[in-house]
Order: C-alpha cells, then structure tokens, then sequence
C-alpha cells in the first residue's frame, strides 16, 4: 500500500467543509461546491490507486484492528462513493438555483455532514463504525427532511426519525451480540470466526430487520413516500439515491462477508420480500396523482429489485452481483435526476399534480428531456443503465428457472412504464387550468438533464465498470473481504 | 484505418447526430434545420450507396462495440439488411422533403425533425442489426422515439392514442426481451447467422424453442400488427401525415415484419423452424390477418383508418410470404417489404395533401376531388392498383411470386387467401378512385388552405415526394428483371443467405 491516503481525504474534505459552512454561512454556496468537487477528484484518485494497488486499507493512526479503527475499500466501496460522488455534484450545482440564500446557508453544511457520514460509510472495516456513520447519516438525513420547516415535512421528518433511530437500534443490538459472541467488530476477523450458533443468528435477524427498515423494503418502506415526498427536491434526490442505497450497502457487506455463507434459506425470504416491493410499489406508484409521490413510490420498487440478487446470486455468483450493483448504480442516477426534474416542475408551474402539467414538453424541454430519460433506465429499456442490470438479473432468473422472479421483472418494467409515461403523456397536453409559469434557472434543468444522461450513459460502460467491481473480489462469497 | 469496420456507424450517426443537433435548435432556424435535415438524408443515401455496391461485390461490411461482457453491439450491412436499409434511407430523404412542407409554419417543428431522425436512426439499427440484442435495442428505440410524434399535436386524442400505442408496443417489447434472455440462457450466442444457430441447443429444448419461438413473435407481431396485436395502429393515425406516411406504413410495422425474418431466417433457420412445426401457425395468422385487415378497410371512412386497415393487411403478406417457408415465397414475401412501403407511401402522401390542401379527411368528402388535384390523384391510383396487384405495378409481382410460392411448397390455400384479398383490396379502393374520378366535385371543399399556390394544385414539397414514390412504384414493377431492382436483390439475399448449402 503505498501512495496519498485518499480514504482519510474523503473523509475529513466534507466534514471540515461543512464545519467552515456553518461557521462561516456566507461562503457557503461557494466552498460547498468546491468540497464537492474535491471530492469527486479524490474518489478519482482512489479509484486510480485501487487500479494500481489493489485494495485499499488503512489503519488509523497506526493502530490496525482490532485495537484501531480501519478503512477499506475494494471495487464495490468505490463505486458506491463514486456514486455519491456524482449525485452530490449535480445536486449540489441544482442547489444554487433552487435554495434561497438563507435556505442555501441550512443545507449545505448539513449535506457536507451527511457526504462525510456516506463516505465514511462506504470505507468502513468493521460493524460498529457501521453503526456510528449509519447513525450520523440517519440524523443528517432528517435533518435535512425538515429543511423547509413546512407542516408536512415536519410531519415526514418525524416519521422519518422514528423509522430511522429504530433501524439503527435494533442494528446496533445485533452488533453487540456480535460482539459478544465472537469477540470482534472487525468484519474481516468476524468473517473468519462467525459460525452457526443462535447467537449469530439472533444478532442477523436483528441487524437485518433494522437495515431493511432504513433501507425502505416492503413492508418496512411505510416511513419513505411521505419523507422523500415532501423534503425539498434536493434532498428527495439525496435520500432516494444515496441515503437507502447505504443501509442497503452495509447489508450486502454482511451477506457477503458474514452471514451468507451460513445461509440457510434467508436469500429466498430477501428475494420475496423483493418481489412483493416490486409489485406494490409499481401499483402504488401507478395509483398516485401527485409527482413526487409517484417518485417516491417508484423507489420502494426499485429497491426491490435490489433484494432479487439475493436469491439469485446463490448460483450464478458474481454476475447477479454485477446485475444489482449496476441497477443500484443507474437507479441513484437516475432517481436524482427524476426529483430534480419533478423539482423544476414544482418550482415551474407551482404545483406537482401530474393531471395538470400544462405544455411541459414545449416550455420546458430539458426538463422534460430530464424525465424520459431517467425514465428510460428506471423501466429497464434499452440503452440504459438499468437495462443492462435487468438483463443480466433475468438472465441469472431464467439459467436457474427462477420464472417467478422473471415474471415479476418483466411486469414490474411494464408497471414502471405505464407510470413514467402517465407523467409523460400529460407533459405533452394543455391542462384545464392554465398557471402563470416561473422561470426554472437553467443550471437546475442541466443538472438533472446531465444526472439523466449518466444514467443512459450507463448502458455503454458496463466491461469498464464490471472489471473496477472485481478489484478485491468482493462478490466470491467466502472470499477475504474487509 | 479500417473504413469496412465504420461505414455501418456511420450510417447510423448520419441521422443521429443531425437529429440530437436539432434538438437543440431554435425554433424559429428554419433553414438551418434544413439544410442538417437534407444533409444528413442525402450523406445516408450515399453511404448506403456505397454499402450496396460493396456487398453486390462480396464485401461485408460490420461495426462491432462491447456491450457486455460476451455480448457485442454488432451492426453489420449485409444483403438482407440492406434491403431495409435503401429503403428507408431511400423514404426518408423523400418524407423529410414531405414533412418540409407539410408542418411549414406549424409549432415545434425542432422536437418533430429531431425525433424523426431519432426514429430512422432506430429503423436503420433495426435493419443492420447483427445479434438479437442489438436487435433489441434498436427495437425498443424506435418504440420510444415514435411516442412524441404520435402524440405530437398535444391533444387528448393524441394522448390516449399515445398510451395505447406505448401499451402495445412495451407488452411486445417484454415479451420480446423475455424471448431474448431464454434463448441467450440455451444457445449462449444470440448472433444472426445464415440457416439459423438454435439447432445446437440439442434435442431436450424443443419445447422451450417452441415457446421462445411464440414469445419473439408476439413481440414482433405487435410492431408487425398481426392480428390479434394490431390494435394500436389505427389509433396511431392521429399522427401528422408524414409520420403515418413513414413511420406507420414503412418503419415501424415494417420493423416488426423484418424482425420476422430475422428470426424465422438467422435465428431458428427455415427449414430448423418447419421441423419445429412453428411456421404452419404463423402463415395461418398472416393469412387471417390479411383477410381481416381488408375487411375492416371495407368499412372505413376516414381515409387513413382505411389506408392503416389495409396496412395491417399488407405487411401480413411479408409474413406470410416468410411462413410458407419455400424459396419463391420468400422471395415474394422479402420484395413485397419494398413494395408495399413504395405503394403505401404514396397512398399516405397523397391523404396528407388531400387534408392538407382541402381539408379532406373522410371518403365520402372526396367526389371530384380529381379535377382538383390531378397530380395527386394519379399517384394515389398507382398506389391503389399497385395494392390490388394490378400489373405492371409492383404489387403484381409481389402478389405473382407469392402465388407461385405457395404452390411450389405445396400450399394451395394461400391462392385462395391472396385472390380473396386482391378482391377485397379493389373493393375498398377503387370506389375511392371512382369518387374521386367519376363524380361531381361539391360547391366548396371541407377546409380549403388560405394560401395560393398558383397553377400548382398544391405546395411543390408537397406535390413531389408522392410522384416521385408513384414512379418508383411502377418502375420496380416494369422494370423488376434489371440488375439492382428489389426483386433482383431478393434474389441475390434468397441465393446467399437463405438457401445456400
């Protein structure tokens, strides 16, 4: 290992930006943007240490586990900040023309805590750093909920608290017990010791149950719609992007390293919790006359296409892996870019009523153009991101006759369909009800168009972005992970 | 530099790009929308000229990029491809012409170019695709990229339509892509190859290859408006004229129709799919949907509700030609690809002037309508024989080899089927013809255009496009034994592709 000890950057860039932020609130816009560029740069740098070196490990001050506290990071940590990374720059550029001034002084130095938290998060080596940045990000996020200080984020946020300090007990419970059992946090040595005693199981139920509440799958996903639906654009799109696709990390880090290879029969739970997400979900979405609610719906299915790895990895390995990776990967892309665009309509015609969207597609094409194109990755349609995520997932589904799962896929994209398009279609018409437009400032339509366009893009990279995945084995169950 | 390995990009960017650089254009840059329009038609059809004369020569011509790990985007120019590739880079330099003067002064004409070129970038992708996925994404493309025209005058019943269309066409697209992924699971490859690759898959799979075989079609069919998935397509007609004119009698159905062949031909293999006993039930449906087709016609009175039944009923006929299965009918079948989308063209260039220049949308407003517009007229008459399959038209050959086909496979009954429609096709159209011929034009016409076109019965962009297709038309029918015409080149794809030891 040699060379700058870019994980420490990630790290304490956001955390002193946001620090001087809140000290300093008039500079905020400006360092802010530049602490997200920082960031992006030295996620680069890290992935051209990874590409180089291999895997990433850092002991803090020199400790090392058990004693210190470790960084780590392989193919899958570097793309999940890479990730964050990407989103926060084209959130952090559409916030200067959607927050007010003063507005703009509350969000960013919440928002550099919670990069640093997610950061944090996606280096860490061991189950109660975990816990510590899971914590720091769940506050950050409702803090950031209740930004507008309105009745119904009041309202959203407080669930959101709820739901979120419950997730990170019970999680914390299951690390205890861990610990407890096998005398370690360090997930690399838990790896090694961690066998099929009650205990073990015991501490997974609880960690589970507590991630999959944060993480929104159905039926634990009650807290999300009126959370994402009514914080601000900005920060819906953080939280649909970033926020749930965290805690869903740390779970897959656990499956991966810890308890998958004990499986006994959860994956199949994992894959019909996710099926049912889908289902209900997509109907709930299709159901909705309001924009950002519609959005919000179409996360919880998302995720649970996410959870349909599980299953189907227990054969086919990596390749189901790659698929989730990349679904997640193009669905924070393009879930950003469908909040900022609802955001742009909100802020264009004042309202999110889908039936009232009056002549979108002519006064505010980029927008417009924004949404397709998200759409186009949500629904799995060709050339997308989330297209080639679908292939390879069904592809997995069908090899292992997994045709219920498949069945769900392909209904699922049809439902995502018809709800993209429902918007779509009223973006074209005049509504009943003309509305005097607001002007939308242009860097808040690039920049969902842009976040848009990445997700599309997406369909173009998968070799390059499979073989950085690979880079410390992540996916071979039993392998040597943190 | 490897010039083979590009031209098929290339020809694929020649209408990409102008079509993203139109996207961004103000609306009121007329003629530089223009003058990107006609470049990128004109720079297609003299890289599709090259192509042709190229691969009459034995050269191939193929652009591979990755996509996944083991699957590649393939676009490759061979004879069959071809086919589809003159022709619709052929229509295209004409409808653009078309749509020039049709939507002069209309709104949003920069979304409405921009999607247009996006569409026949995704017509020509479909065409030279050389794997099914690539297939597939071109596929799907064209779907989207259809969406915002067929919706494009923003009314309710443009909506509605709009759904309905989506409705269809991403059923079929599922059930195509479900297809897709079971046979790449089987045969591990999903490259077009001459005589088929499914027969590999061994012996315990033929149930499955059934399946597979039902679950392509269907999505196909849809885009192909095989009966009972042909619903969408007299909706679509709410579209502006030139987008019926193009996309809905020539790319799209089209797109489906060719995606037929693909399978029947590169995929399973012809004679692979008879044992399967999967070709049988297929012409059976083709044969349906022709009769069909020509019977809802009958009783159509908007005129492009009748032109979009006899569509359905036409573009059975490739299908058909593909199921009998037999070299002749294969024949009839792949050059009626080419004239049908001449004929029906004119037929649709000639309704959007009619409603154009009179304001005439239904048959019973045409009386007379001949004296008025004689240009017009005359064109719509070649079309309309050449559908009845009068020679010299082009429809007669079609029509001949298709006969000749079936009785060389031994399937007497598609006769029957072909003169039952021929029947049907005079009977719907040639009351149209005497109408608009033989009787009294009335007093005034339903919305006549304020502007005066002088002597001209209407605008010169108008008046062109569907003289010149009518032309076209007789000539690949007078003139179908000479090097280069579609029927020559059917024969040289039959000679090289399909039957060759």
């Amino acid at each position: 290992m040699t060379g700058t000890p870019w994980g420490i950057i990630l790290i304490m860039l956001p955390l002193a930006g946001g620090m001087i932020c809140f000290l300093w609130p008039r500079v905020s816009t400006v360092l802010g943007l530049l602490t997200s560029l920082a960031v992006a740069v030295s996620v680069a740098g890290l992935g051209w240490q990874l590409q180089e070196y291999g895997v990433y490990r850092h002991a803090i001050g020199g400790w090392g586990a058990p004693l210190g506290i470790d960084l780590y990071a392989d193919g899958l940590s570097l793309l999940m900040l890479a990730v964050t990374a990407l989103v926060g720059l084209g959130v952090g550029i559409y916030s200067t023309g959607y927050f007010s001034c003063e507005d703009s002084q509350r969000f960013w130095p919440i928002w550099l805590f919670l990069l640093a938290a997610l950061n944090a998060l996606f280096l860490a080596a061991d189950i109660f750093n975990l816990y510590v940045t899971l914590e720091l990000m769940g506050l950050a996020a409702v803090a950031l909920t209740s930004l507008t200080g309105s009745k119904d984020a009041l309202r959203g946020a407080m669930r959101y608290l709820l739901a979120t300090l419950l997730g990170s007990l019970a999680y914390l419970f299951g690390v205890a017990l861990l610990y407890h059992g096998f005398g370690t946090v360090d997930i690399g040595m838990l790896a090694e010791r961690v066998e099929s005693y009650p205990i073990a199981w015991a501490a997974f139920g609880l960690m589970g149950a507590g991630l999959m509440l944060k993480t929104a799958l159905f039926p634990m996903h009650f807290w999300l719609p009126p959370a994402h639906a009514s914080a601000p654009a900005p920060v819906s799109a953080l939280l649909s992007a970033l926020v749930v696709k965290a805690s869903f990390y740390i779970l897959l880090r656990l499956w991966l390293t810890i308890f998958g290879p004990l499986n006994e029969g959860i994956e199949l739970l994992f894959g019909l919790l996710g099926m049912m997400a889908i289902l209900w979900g997509s109907l709930q979405a299709l159901r909705q006359t309001r924009l950002k609610l519609l959005i919000a719906y179409s996360t919880v299915a998302q995720i649970g296409y996410l959870f349909l790895a599980f299953p189907l990895a227990m054969t086919t390995g990596a390749s189901a892996w790659h698929a989730m990776a990349y679904l997640a990967l193009s669905h924070a892309l393009a879930k950003a870019a469908m909040f900022l665009a609802a955001g742009n309509l909100l802020r264009f015609g004042g309202h999110d009523r889908i039936a009232d969207l009056d002549r979108v597609v002519q006064r505010l094409p980029l927008t417009a153009g924004a949404f397709a194109l998200a759409g186009v990755s949500i629904m799995g349609l060709p050339p997308s991101g989330g297209f080639i995520g679908k292939w390879l997932l069904l592809e997995a589904a069908l090899a292992q006759g997994h045709w219920g799962i498949a069945a769900i896929m392909l209904v699922g994209g049809l439902l995502a369909a018809a709800y993209i398009f429902k918007v779509l279609g009223h973006t074209f018409t005049q509504a009943d009800i003309s509305h005097e437009p607001v002007a939308v400032p242009a860097s808040m339509e690039w920049a969902a168009l842009l976040l848009a366009m990445g997700a599309v893009l997406l369909g173009f990279l998968a070799s390059p972005i499979f073989s950085l995945l690979d880079i410390g084995n992540a996916f071979s169950l039993n392998g040597v992970s943190p | 530099m490897n010039w083979d390995a590009l031209i098929p990009l290339l020809v694929v960017l020649s209408s990409l790009l102008p079509g993203l650089i139109i996207f961004g254009l103000a609306e009121e840059r007329v003629r530089t929308r223009i003058v990107l329009n006609l470049l990128g038609a004109l720079s297609k059809v003299v890289l599709v000229g090259w192509m042709l004369w190229g691969v009459y020569h034995q050269h191939y011509y193929e652009t591979r990029l990755v996509l996944l790990p083991g699957l590649e985007l393939v676009l490759r120019a061979g004879p069959l491809a071809l086919l589809f590739v003159t022709l619709s880079t052929g229509l295209w330099l004409v409808t653009t012409i078309y749509a020039i003067g049709y939507l002069e002064g209309s709104p949003h004409r920069s979304r409405f170019f921009g999607f247009f070129s996006l569409c026949v970038t995704a017509t020509v992708g479909v065409a030279m695709a050389g794997n099914l996925i690539t297939f597939l994404l071109f596929y799907e493309l064209l779907t989207l990229s259809t969406y915002p025209l067929v919706v494009h005058r923003g009314t309710e019943e443009a909506r509605r339509a709009g759904q309905t269309y989506l409705a269809y066409t991403l059923f079929g697209g599922a059930l195509f892509l479900l297809g897709t992924v079971w046979l790449y699971t089987l045969t591990g490859t999903l490259e077009f190859t001459p005589r088929g690759f499914v027969s590999g898959a061994g012996e315990e799979h033929r149930p499955a290859l059934v399946m597979i075989f039902a679950l392509l079609i269907a999505g196909l069919g849809v885009k192909a408006a095989l009966v009972p998935l042909h619903g969408w397509l007299p909706q679509a007609m709410v579209a502006p004229a030139p987008v019926s004119a193009l996309l809905h009698a020539v790319a799209v159905v089209k797109a489906g129709a060719f995606g037929i062949v693909r399978v029947v031909y590169d995929v399973f293999g012809v004679e692979y799919a008879t044992g399967l006993g999967v070709t049988d039930p297929l012409a059976w449906l083709a044969a349906f949907t022709i009769i069909y087709g020509s019977l809802r016609a009958l009783f159509q009175d908007d005129l492009k509700r009748r032109l979009a039944f006899s569509t359905i009923s036409q573009v059975s006929y490739i299908v058909l030609g593909v199921a009998i299965a037999g070299p002749i009918a294969t024949i009839g079948g792949l050059v009626h690809l080419v004239h049908q989308g001449l004929m029906k063209i004119t037929l649709f260039f000639c309704a959007g002037n009619l409603a154009e220049t009179l304001g005439i949308h239904k048959i019973s407003e045409m009386n007379g309508v001949g004296r008025r517009m004689p240009w017009t007229m005359a064109a719509f008459t070649v079309g309309a024989f050449g559908m009845i399959g009068a020679p010299p038209i082009a429809g007669f050959i079609s029509k001949w080899y298709l006969g000749m086909g079936a009785l060389d496979a031994g399937q007497g009954w598609v006769i029957i089927v072909l003169a039952g429609s021929s029947l049907l096709n005079a009977a719907y159209f040639l009351p149209i013809l005497h109408a608009a011929w033989f009787r009294e034009p009335p007093q005034s016409w339903p919305h006549e255009h304020e502007h005066n076109f002088g002597r001209k019965e209407t605008a010169w962009a108008l008046l062109l496009p569907p003289v010149v297709t009518s032309v076209l038309a007789v000539a690949a029918g007078l003139l179908a034994l000479i090097p280069f015409s579609p029927l020559d080149w059917v024969k040289l794809i039959a000679q090289r592709e399909f039957y060759q030891p």
